[in-house]
């Protein structure tokens, strides 16, 4: 009888397959990982920026707008990668190239395909978090050194959406709604909730739904942590936490459920 | 332990999968010992796939009794697994990989080391005859390719059972023919091989014994030769007459074989000596066009029992 793997061992032979995959692609991905962030940072941060802050200084919190943009950017950027990577590949995995078919016949589980999964995003968003990160602090647009923790911060805004997006991809069979995730979705929040302009801006009664959606937690958490202010009140950078925590759970625990659900089906 | 096993390598009783309202598989016996080859033979539909899948362990049966290797998949399904070796319907390989990576990953999956990996896959690269493309991406491998290196990769973890379905389907006649040598080299190393098929010439050439599925139940179980002799006659001869003529015929051919059967494009005389019986037919001043006198085959069986040809 053939000994059979630790549970934890055999959702990091999921993660090795993405490994894998992604080894192709990595020396593409590592320079636009650095320049994306470049380029915004030039073109939004210093370019835009100029004409912003002389004029609204004390609504942005004291700070430059390259400052207080930057961490935006790092969350908003997180959640549109992680957003991306919990549909198409996981569509692929289960319709394409039915790879996650193919790993249900051996001993892996679809447990194990999802959480490897989300493992594998998780490190995706990891490294390219930290590179942005690392190009707020080049582009001097950091205020505190408290900066390193908007890298796990970011990474936990990035997982809140991938957890949900990925259950839900789990239950498509083409990837025709995937436009709608981020049309209606991933680009209005991009747009409004607080990365390019604080909150407090938008309509009152508009207010509170960016209390709904992962990415205001995650922005208030990055920019809290960029700038330093989070020591301030702390008590609402744990709400914030609990809050993506909260995502993150609920998703998961959807993801398991369509995951396993889809490749019983067949 | 093999000797310890007190069942066949899979044993089935009243084996049924339903999906909603539905029923895939109805209530189904059959064992499979070790070392054997079996075969599901039926047309799309009949409920092959669903079986295959709950033998495989990753669908949940609906009712009855499965055991796989004493084991119910239930509660074993990752132990039945790893002792198991699957050859999808359709190729699950990952095209963006090298053909020796496929093998690599897949023997990952197992939890077997890199170093056993690397003996096995150079092996199975052999067998499958693709070791000159093993550091070539898999997708533009042609078919047979492809299913050479699923065959090869179900075989990484030295698998007890190896499930097949639909082996050969949408290969080419050379292509399938490779493809049966390298499954024939495997029964003969003794790995029970279980497969699905809607070729007739498959299941005879692979199959020890086999039952015929059609519309979710079993109709027929036995060897090939068996079900030939039990539902058929040892020859048969096809008529094919012009246009509008076998409408006609009434009664005409009646006498001449056991059994005369008409289909929408020939008629067909089922006889032990099907010259006999196609030499009758011209004393009768009958013209057929064409008259084709062969051995009777699974094909015929299928017919007789479900008054159906196999494939549309």
């Amino acid at each position: 009888m053939i000994a059979l793997p630790r549970p934890n061992a055999t959702v990091g032979r999921v993660f090795e397959h993405r490994f894998l995959q992604y080894r192709r692609t990595f020396r593409a991905s590592i320079f636009s990982s650095f320049l994306s962030p470049a380029l915004f940072l030039t073109a939004m941060g210093l370019g835009l920026g100029s004409y912003v802050s002389t004029s609204s200084v004390s609504s942005l919190g004291g700070v430059s707008y390259l400052a207080f943009l930057a961490p935006g950017l790092l969350a908003a950027t997180a959640m549109q990668s992680a957003s991306f990577e919990a549909t198409f590949p996981i569509m692929g995995g289960l319709v394409w190239n039915k790879i996650f078919h193919a790993m249900y016949a051996t001993p892996i589980t679809p447990r194990d395909i999802a959480l490897g999964n989300l493992a594998w995003i998780a490190a995706r968003l990891t490294f390219i978090c930290t590179v942005f990160t690392t190009v707020i602090v080049v582009f001097g647009a950091a205020a505190s050194p408290l900066v390193v923790l908007a890298i796990p911060a970011a990474v936990l805004t990035g997982l809140a959406f991938a957890a949900p997006i990925a259950a839900f991809s789990a239950t498509q069979k083409t990837p025709d709604r995937f436009a709608a995730i981020f049309r209606f979705g991933i680009t209005p929040l991009f747009l409004f909730s607080g990365t390019f302009f604080p909150l407090a801006s938008l309509p009152s009664v508009l207010q509170p739904l960016a209390w709904l959606t992962p990415l205001y937690h995650g922005v208030a958490l990055t920019r809290g942590l960029s700038l330093g202010t989070i020591v301030e009140d702390p008590a609402f950078a744990v709400v914030h936490l609990v809050a993506l925590v909260a995502f993150i759970a609920a998703g998961t625990w959807a993801l398991l459920r369509t995951m396993e659900r889809r490749l019983v089906r067949g | 332990m093999p000797e310890n096993e007190p069942l066949p390598l899979i044993h089935a009783r009243d084996l049924t999968k339903r999906f909603g309202t539905f029923t895939a598989v109805d209530s189904v016996d059959f064992d499979v010992a070790r070392g054997e080859s079996f075969g599901f033979l039926g047309p799309n539909g009949a409920g092959k796939t669903s079986t295959m899948r709950m033998i495989g362990s990753v669908s949940p049966i609906s009712g009855g009794t499965l055991r796989v290797m004493g084991m119910d998949p239930a509660t074993d399904g990752p132990t039945i697994r790893a002792r198991v070796g699957v050859v999808p319907q359709q190729d699950t390989l990952d095209n963006e990989l090298t053909v020796r990576e496929n093998l690599v990953i897949y023997g990952r999956y197992f939890g077997l080391g890199r170093s056993e990996i690397g003996r096995r896959a150079d092996e199975l690269l052999e067998f499958a005859q693709l070791s000159e493309r093993a550091n070539d991406q898999v997708e533009p491998l042609s078919g047979g390719m492809k299913r050479r290196l699923t065959i090869a990769r179900s075989l990484i973890n030295e698998p007890e059972l190896l499930l097949l379905d639909e082996p050969t389907t949408g290969l080419d006649p050379q292509a399938r023919h490779l493809l049966w040598d390298r499954l024939y080299r495997l029964k003969q190393r003794g790995v029970t091989l279980v497969l699905t098929t809607h070729y007739m010439d498959e299941a005879e050439q692979l199959c020890d014994r086999l039952v015929v599925m059609d519309k979710a139940r079993i109709v027929a179980e036995g060897s090939p030769r068996e079900l030939i002799e039990r539902y058929s006659t040892r020859e048969v001869a096809e008529l094919r007459f012009a246009p509008g003529v076998a409408e006609g015929l009434d009664g005409r051919l009646d006498g001449i074989a056991q059994r005369v059967e008409h289909l929408p494009d020939r008629v067909l005389l089922y006889a032990d000596d099907g010259e006999a019986a196609a030499s009758a037919v011209h004393q009768r001043g009958l013209k057929p066009d064409t008259v084709l006198v062969r051995r009777s085959s699974l094909e015929d069986v299928f017919l007789r029992l479900t008054g159906r040809s196999l494939i549309d």
